[in-house]
């Protein structure tokens, strides 16, 4: 699944205009960037399906402004997606950018000082504000253009508003269109595909406007061929898998298409970045399969609103982030104690408070697993891959009703908002949730019969006949009395706690990327995966004795991996949550904080495991890992 | 049993009020709860309910203690959340008769947002305000609806605010539909307006003014021991009055239930307790019937949306 994939080089100089060869490319990470509403995203969006359809492997990554409505040219107000296509199955959004189109210098520049830019990459930049009437803004452009020039950078400057104003009123609000020309012609893509992409995108609306977007189209392609002295092609994968039919989606759609296909028919949320894309997603489509999206009016409600629906038919789902998660913490103890199934999707942002809204972190497992007071045992699950946020809603949905407990499902604001094509599921029956229970009780049974051996019970649901009782969060006893001895406390937390080992044991251990001894094992857990796995790769192809370990389940943690850490000299996890740096002048091992799955890890197998981790906002870069495990494997003695 | 037996058997099927009744209250003697679990009692009795496909949510306090003394469904929650619980089970299910217990700090304090909303989404619930104007679980402190004075644990030299007034409130909000009010002392009303409630399609509001006997023991006294301080509200769209009642009770108000500015009049008044039914709207749509989707849910129609979704994703 996870080819080494080659960087490319740097390239120094332009071929002479007019020679026109194509270069073959192993993969290219291009971003298209500008003011917020000046369709950079679309045209993003667009390249990375126009690429996936002629067979790429593709990753797109939305670049957010925090802001609605930034100012225009503003250094932090870049909006856009950034694009790696490559020849081989890809899982990451990969290092630095190698092409970039900016619609202003401004934008552009914050994308340099945040070094996303490779040094040297290619920049198409619009130039309309080279002769901006207003002397501040194109001494700017000025100055920056030839700041970056002198930097090394190969900028082109492209009149796209001009030649788009050739053809249509408004050039501002079509030259995102101009540019996906320019980018099809610059990686061989098939002009059709756009044009179909673009007949997709504008569906809904009337024709004069596909027509004119095409145009566009067709004109920056042509703009391309004729100006620009360099061309690209990035061959398909020639595999099994690309042969199989795929479907590219973000993370949070994703997500939704689970809810739809778990057979769930609730889903109660209060809006919230970045998990609201799926309801909204959701709000669209659920309905035609005869589901429904309840927006509370607060985090509370919408989970105690799930809750409540849950305990009287099918399990419901509430989706959240940080903050919203929180916000439900009292909630989901009751669901705990009330043993009543409940999916909760906290979709994890930068924190603590408000934090980083649109930037990713992993800030949440430990909230996940010892949120709410006293001893509230979770499932707690992490999808790693944007096909996984489908599966996990699915598996989320029959743990939940199997053994009546809160399942967690941690995604992050990277995979919510990234796409990557996957195999299109094939739908299953097997899948969707059974009716719910309206026989009768049979007499004499409790509503907390507990097993004695796994702490199962069966639940009563309102409408069958004898399972009379009154659920509550009280203390209770097997009848739901409320119960204040102390054996029964001991009993009715012995129950639920046992349910989460009954669940261990039908997790299958973790597969391990590489051989299963050697010098460093690195362990990681959600959206890391594919950064991590690809590092791990190219380092392995050099003949270092390195592996690593991704861990789906981290409450309750599947069976295997104390084996697993057994056959690794050292052992380290990647993780984007904090952990002190024991380079640091104050810490040492007796205050240091370890990331969250190394506190994990370190605590349930008594091994020395250390971390690395980075609360940047952005999903951890393979080249970095690359870096920290190098510099890890330099203290091992092979 | 074929199918008709089955039918004709829960046509047939009477209950008694002990098919209702569960456990002994733990409240305190003279506790005006005991009041309200009487009539609703009577009320599931007079109305048949099925105990199977009735539910009683609360959240906590001592009025919240509710369900577990009925033999019925029942879900006691968390402090302030009772509202968004019940509207969860109603949107699920809404074959479901759904009743609200709710003290006057766990709905006008820490479910205040709820409430506010739960008035607009105007489901079919009804639910009972169980306003003792004091927090009697924790001791004694001073709730949103306690009088201005009010000496408690947390105000010692009386309490600071004027109280909310949980009448005028829900008949400010969008999409009132039925509020009614009902003391603890006049049982035989207390029903009648419990049985309206229930038989109001809509969210139905009931403030009920019950005493508490541990805590605030004299406060209720000067409404209790006046009834000219109670006003009855009659109307042939609300309540008639009995012989019995009239006798007592000489301050009537004809007071027409549809009429909200009216209604607003009446419940702002302090110093008289008006009981009965101060608004009523059978016209404002419920939340769960606006939401539903027409959609028979069939496998067969999640795998076609489904893949219909898939379609749109295709690389």
């Amino acid at each position: 699944m996870n080819e080494m994939t080659i960087q490319t080089p740097v390239r120094k100089a332009a071929k002479v205009a007019g020679s026109k060869a194509v270069v073959t490319l192993k993969e290219h990470i291009v971003e298209i960037i500008s003011d917020s509403g000046e369709g950079a995203q679309r045209c993003g969006q667009s390249l990375g399906s126009i690429a996936a359809r002629m067979g790429n492997g593709i990753w797109t990554t939305e670049i957010i402004p925090a802001e609605i409505r930034p100012p225009a040219r503003s250094v932090a107000g870049a909006s856009g997606n950034r694009i790696r296509i490559g020849s081989s199955y890809i899982t990451n959004g990969g290092d630095e950018t190698d092409l970039v189109v900016a619609f202003n210098e401004q934008v552009l520049l914050g994308r340099v000082r945040d070094r996303e830019l490779k040094s040297g990459c290619i920049i198409l930049l619009e130039s309309m504000w080279r002769k901006h009437q207003d002397l501040n803004v194109s001494m700017s452009y000025i100055e920056t253009h030839d700041r970056l020039v002198a930097a090394g950078y190969k900028v082109y400057e492209i009149p796209m508003e001009q030649e788009c104003r050739l053809l249509v009123s408004d050039a501002r609000r079509g030259k995102n269109m101009f540019a996906l020309g320019m980018l099809c012609h610059i990686y061989s893509l098939e002009l059709q595909l756009a044009r179909d992409q673009i007949a997709l995108t504008f569906g809904k609306k009337a024709q004069s406007i596909i027509d004119s977007n095409v145009v566009l189209l067709e004109a920056g392609h042509k703009w391309a061929q004729a100006n620009l002295d360099f061309s690209y092609r990035i061959p398909s994968i020639h595999s099994a898998q690309a042969a199989e039919a795929q479907i590219v989606t973000n993370g949070n759609i994703a997500l939704a298409l689970g809810v739809m296909a778990s057979g769930m028919e609730l889903c109660s949320m209060y809006p919230i970045t970045p998990a609201t894309s799926a309801s909204h997603y959701l709000s669209e489509v659920f309905e035609k399969v005869g589901g429904i999206v309840h927006q509370a009016e607060d985090e509370i409600a919408a989970c105690a609103f799930a809750i409540g629906a849950s305990y009287a038919s099918k399990c419901t789902v509430t989706i959240t982030s940080g903050p919203g998660y929180s916000l439900k913490q009292e909630a989901i103890g009751l669901a705990v104690m009330g043993e009543i199934p409940l999916v909760v999707v906290n979709v994890m942002r930068g924190g603590p408070s408000t934090g980083q809204p649109t930037k990713a972190e992993q800030g949440d497992l430990m909230t996940a697993i010892f949120g709410s007071h006293g001893d509230a045992p979770k499932v707690v699950m992490a999808p790693a891959t944007i096909e996984d946020c489908f599966y996990s809603i699915i598996t989320a949905r029959k743990i939940a009703e199997t053994f009546n407990m809160v399942v967690v499902v941690l995604t992050d604001a990277g995979l919510a908002t990234s796409q990557q094509p996957f195999a299109r599921p094939k739908f299953n029956e097997a899948w969707l949730a059974p009716p719910f229970d309206q026989s009768p009780v049979p007499k004499g049974a409790k509503p907390y019969d507990w097993d004695p051996v796994t702490g199962l019970a069966r639940r009563f649901i309102p409408g069958q006949p004898g399972g009379m009782h009154t659920l509550t969060g009280l203390a209770h006893d097997r009848l739901s009395h409320v119960a204040y001895d102390a054996d029964v406390n001991q009993e009715s937390l012995r129950a639920r706690s046992l349910k989460l080992a009954a669940l261990q044991r039908t997790l299958s251990p973790p597969t391990v990327f590489g051989e299963s001894a050697g010098d460093l094992l690195v362990v990681g857990w959600g959206s890391t995966k594919g950064a991590i796995e690809e590092a791990v790769a190219v380092l392995q192809a050099e003949g270092r004795k390195v592996s690593s370990m991704h861990l789906r389940f981290l409450q309750p943690l599947p069976p295997g991996i104390k084996e697993v850490l057994a056959g690794f000299k050292k052992v380290m996890t990647i993780e984007t949550n904090w952990s002190d740096s024991p380079d640091e002048e104050i810490i040492d091992e007796s205050n240091r904080r370890y990331s969250s799955v190394a506190i994990l890890l370190r605590s349930r197998y008594l091994v020395d495991i250390d971390c690395w981790s980075e609360v940047k906002g952005q999903p951890i870069k393979p080249g970095t890992i690359r870096r920290v495990l190098l510099a890890k494997l330099k203290g091992v003695k092979s | 049993m074929n199918a008709t037996d089955c039918l004709l058997h829960m046509y047939d099927e009477q209950h008694d009020l002990e098919d209702y009744q569960s456990g002994v209250p733990r409240w305190c003697t003279g506790c005006g709860d005991s009041a309200i679990l009487a009539a609703v009692q009577r009320l599931c009795r007079d109305e048949d309910l099925r105990p199977e496909k009735t539910v009683f949510v609360s959240g906590i306090g001592c009025s919240s203690r509710f369900p577990h003394y009925m033999k019925t469904y029942g879900f006691h929650g968390i402090h302030g959340r009772a509202l968004p619980v019940a509207e969860g089970v109603k949107m699920a299910r809404p074959d479901l008769t759904v009743f609200v217990n709710t003290g006057d700090g766990d709905c006008c304090s820490i479910g205040a947002a709820h409430w506010i909303h739960a008035i607009r989404y105007n489901m079919n619930l009804t639910v009972f305000l169980h306003d003792n104007q004091i927090y009697g679980l924790t001791k004694k402190q001073a709730s949103p609806t306690s009088p201005r004075g009010t000496k408690s644990n947390t105000t010692p030299r009386g309490s600071y605010l004027d109280p909310i007034n949980p009448l005028t409130t829900t008949l400010g909000v969008a999409n009132v539909s039925f509020v009614a009010q009902a003391v603890d002392w006049i049982p035989e009303s207390l029903f009648e307006i419990v049985k309206a409630a229930y038989h109001h399609k809509g969210f139905s509001f009931v403030r009920i003014l019950q005493r508490c006997p541990e805590w605030l023991p004299t406060s209720l006294d000067p409404w209790m021991q006046d009834p000219n301080k109670v006003q009855l509200l009659h109307h042939e769209d609300g309540l008639q009055l009995s012989a019995g009642l009239s006798a007592v009770y000489k301050n009537q108000l004809q007071h027409d239930p549809s009429d909200i500015n009216r209604a607003r009049e009446i419940s702002a008044h302090e110093d008289v307790v008006p009981v009965g039914i101060l608004y009523r709207n059978p016209n404002v749509p419920c939340y769960e019937d606006t939401r539903q989707t027409g959609v028979l849910r069939t496998n067969e129609t999640i795998r076609k949306g489904f893949e219909a979704e898939l379609d749109k994703y295709a690389a």
